[in-house]
């Protein structure tokens, strides 16, 4: 059976991949190759970013009650990661491939603990006290 | 499961980790000024009284220091585990073990039973209290993995680690009477193999796939494995309380599971990060291969020992083996996660506290090219170390000058990145 749990992890793992791709390229200078790898990672995370924020977590949100809880802990991780992305399509702009490489690895950091309590513990919990999740999976798949 | 006692934030306050990572170094100094002081002397025999001064330099002061810093900022991030008041816990821990630590260690390098005596208390306490919090924390975690078992049973190592040690300690102050060899040697398995690799494991399930991009730990190893080396490790202590020939023989037998256990975890992460996924530089990788490859080490000079009584019985491999674990292995390791853990935390504490962009980020925080010149004189520092077990004259000058650098440039990048913080901070 599908879950939350294999159907997002899934797609923190395909992001891990281009992450990797992105940051091989600017490690050995490559500047447009560096630059296409991010546009993808970039696109993929915030993809995956709205999938939780507009359907996941507001559907754990109501199953639960509560809007202060590990959700809103994670909107904010995202938030924070949102500003690393930032910095990066900055220092890409400036062919600062080193920026970029510092800035790569605090995201790697960041990003790698913040899918590690999701996989861990929020979609475990998700699986657990959501009703349809073959729905709810249904519309995430369905997010353009 | 409750939901109610689950916060998935991240941080204790940044002090709390801080305080443990800025003095630990100060122990490796301080380390290898008593090496350099006692000369060739210290490496006469493995129970000479300053090697074993400087060996709890090493182990207390620096690797159980950075260990309890580590797993108090851990535990809310690996197993959903909150740290109840951090700061107080913090000072609870971090003073007793300070002190006591001093203490102890100079109460074995001057022969003074009188400071250890006055260590006691204070190494109990510190440890007790870091016991009771890690255990509850990770007890109510709502994670339960291979690797938050692995921690429990490190805890539980831990806590016969310290047992035995104040068992020693009494008997050193004549408080008891009990033959001291046996206990050594199961102070020194359950802390070595026990506490410290088993925290490894636990720690290596989560962060080598995690910072190197790497496939996950083979789930059936990753089940059995800290379970098999702490049942293990039972068996080869309870040869105390049987008959000879089964207690030579059950050691013996426990003694080579407890070896295959150990290689076929740093064989897995070797293979694990040969394959990694993220092919940039990283100098952590480059710790964590220099203690996987001193672990094996120390794995083959066991095996040989075992096949050849004239090398088991020689000064040359116990300390060789010795400075293969707690070099090679534990400090390479600890100071690899450190140059991923510490960059971190001052970034993260940063950016919630300046404006959007501000905060440095982490290759400017440590520098690659301090952090790899410290790689360097670290694994320079083990080949001296190496060499002087074989040949103490010169090459305990030589080893204890490069562990002295090691540690200067240790605690030279980590003030340096608490100095970003404090100014950045400052300026808000």
């Amino acid at each position: 059976m599908q879950t939350i749990t294999k159907y997002l992890s899934a797609e923190h793992r395909h992001c891990d991949d281009m992450f990797a791709d992105a940051e091989a390229a600017a490690a050995a200078d490559d500047l447009a190759a560096a630059q296409a790898g991010f546009t993808a990672f970039h696109q993929g995370m915030e993809h995956h970013l709205s999938k939780e924020e507009n359907i996941m977590f507001p559907a754990f949100e109501h199953a639960t009650g509560s809007s202060m809880g590990p959700t809103s802990v994670m909107r904010m991780e995202h938030e924070q990661m949102r500003e690393l992305f930032a910095e990066m399509q900055a220092a890409l702009d400036a062919k600062d491939t080193s920026a970029f490489a510092g800035l790569a690895e605090t995201l790697l950091v960041l990003m790698q603990q913040h899918n590690f309590k999701e996989e861990q513990m929020l979609y475990q919990m998700a699986d657990r006290t959501l009703n349809d999740l073959e729905g709810i999976i249904r519309q995430m798949e369905a997010l353009p | 499961m409750s939901m109610a006692g689950l916060s998935l934030e991240q941080a204790p306050p940044i002090s709390v980790p801080f305080r443990f990572f800025l003095v630990a170094p100060l122990f490796l100094l301080l380390a290898a000024l008593a090496l350099l002081a006692a000369g060739p002397a210290a490496l006469e025999s493995r129970w000479s009284q300053p090697l074993l001064g400087i060996t709890h330099l090493f182990t207390i002061g620096f690797m159980s220091m950075v260990m309890s810093g580590a797993m108090l900022q851990l535990l809310p991030v690996l197993a959903g585990a909150q740290v109840p008041k951090p700061h107080l816990t913090a000072w609870a821990i971090h003073l007793p073990l300070l002190s006591g630590a001093l203490l102890l260690c100079g109460g074995l390098y001057f022969s003074t039973p009188v400071l250890v005596t006055l260590a006691i208390p204070l190494l109990a306490c510190a440890f007790a209290v870091f016991l009771a919090i890690a255990i509850y924390s990770l007890a109510r975690a709502p994670a339960r993995n291979a690797s938050t078992q692995a921690m429990l049973l490190a805890l539980a190592a831990l806590s016969l680690t310290v047992s035995l040690g104040l068992l020693l300690a009494a008997c050193i102050n004549g408080m008891l009477n009990l033959s001291m060899q046996p206990l050594v040697a199961l102070h020194v398995g359950w802390g070595l193999l026990g506490w410290t690799t088993l925290l490894v494991v636990g720690v290596a399930y989560q962060v080598v796939p995690m910072f190197q991009l790497t496939q996950p730990y083979p789930r059936n190893v990753a089940r059995w494995l800290s379970g098999a080396l702490f049942t293990l490790l039972s068996a080869w202590s309870c040869r105390l309380l049987l008959p000879e020939p089964f207690a030579g023989l059950l050691a013996f037998a426990a003694a080579c599971g407890v070896a295959a256990c150990i290689a076929t975890f740093a064989i897995i992460t070797l293979r694990l990060q040969q394959k990694r996924r993220r092919k940039v530089p990283d100098i952590t990788l480059q710790f964590w291969r220099t203690g996987l490859f001193s672990l094996l080490a120390a794995v083959l000079l066991w095996l040989a020992g075992q096949a050849s009584a004239m090398l088991s019985n020689s000064t040359f491999y116990a300390l060789a083996l010795g400075m293969l674990f707690i070099i090679g292995f534990a400090l390479s390791v600890i100071q690899g996660m450190l140059y991923k853990i510490t960059p971190f935390l001052v970034w993260f504490h940063l950016q919630g506290k300046l404006p959007p962009g501000k905060a440095p980020h982490m290759k400017n925080i440590i520098t690659d090219r301090t952090a790899r010149w410290h790689w360097r004189i670290h694994l320079a520092s083990l080949i001296f170390c190496l060499a002087s077990a074989m040949w103490p004259m010169p090459w305990i000058y030589v080893a204890g000058s490069a562990l002295l650098l090691g540690g200067i440039l240790l605690l030279a990048n980590l003030c340096r990145a608490w100095n970003i913080y404090l100014r950045a901070v400052a300026k808000t």
